[in-house]
């Protein structure tokens, strides 16, 4: 039977709240049996993208991160969104090590551990910034079955 | 985050416990640059072992003491990662500079 569930959390953006929405998340797909690997890596794309909402969306005034969470069968769809200031060049934020804040000793990888973490990520900068990340759970289990 | 720390045969050992994000790092940063000014050490070993989630803050924690530690010659080792954290360390280089030691 399709296995299909949703959840939806709006948080302060403060790093305060990283560890709440990466926790919040591996919560939710417990139910899918998910190895330690890929809560991990869930985790991780949860925290790269929660942080980017709170380092560079509200550069003036305080605002707020909308995570949802979408299950799917055995696939993770992360949804996480500000209403800040966006991205003007996408294409470059992607690139790994860029970061417009060098002197504040960032890594520059935040989307590249997402595209490493995950199987897909999307960015779209309109009224805000909205990444969306899926992941399948249960893929590596198949492929080590299938080589063994 | 705790961070434990001891010098032994000129060798400053570091452990890292808890977690290492953007709401961390910056007493991270703070705790790890007075530990790293004081003593007599000529080289440091970072323990992973107790350290529970880290993201890519953490990476540009950890190239800012390198930096800060290459201008003084002393290298910067890194032990007993999580196979999480490994895997961050191969995607990004980091031990390119920060070499792992078992």
């Amino acid at each position: 039977m399709n296995k299909s569930n949703f959840m939806e959390v709006t948080f302060k953006a403060i790093s305060e709240n990283e560890s709440f929405a990466r926790v919040c998340v591996a919560a939710f797909c417990v139910g899918l049996n998910p190895s330690l690997d890929e809560i991990g890596d869930i985790k991780t794309a949860v925290s790269e993208a929660v942080t980017n909402c709170i380092v560079h969306a509200y550069p003036k005034h305080s605002g707020i991160v909308m995570l949802r969470c979408e299950i799917d069968d055995n696939i993770v769809k992360i949804i996480v969104k500000d209403n800040g200031i966006g991205i003007k060049d996408i294409v470059k934020a992607r690139e790994p090590f860029y970061t417009t804040k060098p002197s504040e000793e960032r890594s520059g990888m935040g989307f590249a551990v997402m595209e490493s973490f995950m199987d897909s990520v999307e960015i779209e900068s309109k009224n805000g910034l909205t990444v969306t990340m899926t992941k399948k759970i249960g893929e590596n289990v198949y492929m080590q079955a299938g080589n063994a | 985050m705790q961070i434990k720390s001891k010098i032994y045969n000129k060798t400053l050992y570091v452990v890292l416990c808890g977690e290492l994000d953007e709401n961390s790092s910056t007493h991270v940063r703070n705790e790890l640059d007075d530990i790293f000014s004081k003593g007599d050490f000529n080289q440091i070993i970072i323990d992973l072992s107790e350290m529970q989630f880290m993201d890519s803050t953490g990476i540009g924690v950890l190239i800012g003491r390198y930096k800060k530690m290459k201008s003084r010659h002393i290298p910067i080792f890194i032990c007993n990662p999580s196979s999480h954290a490994e895997k961050i360390f191969k995607m990004t280089g980091l031990y390119q500079i920060m070499p792992k030691i078992v």
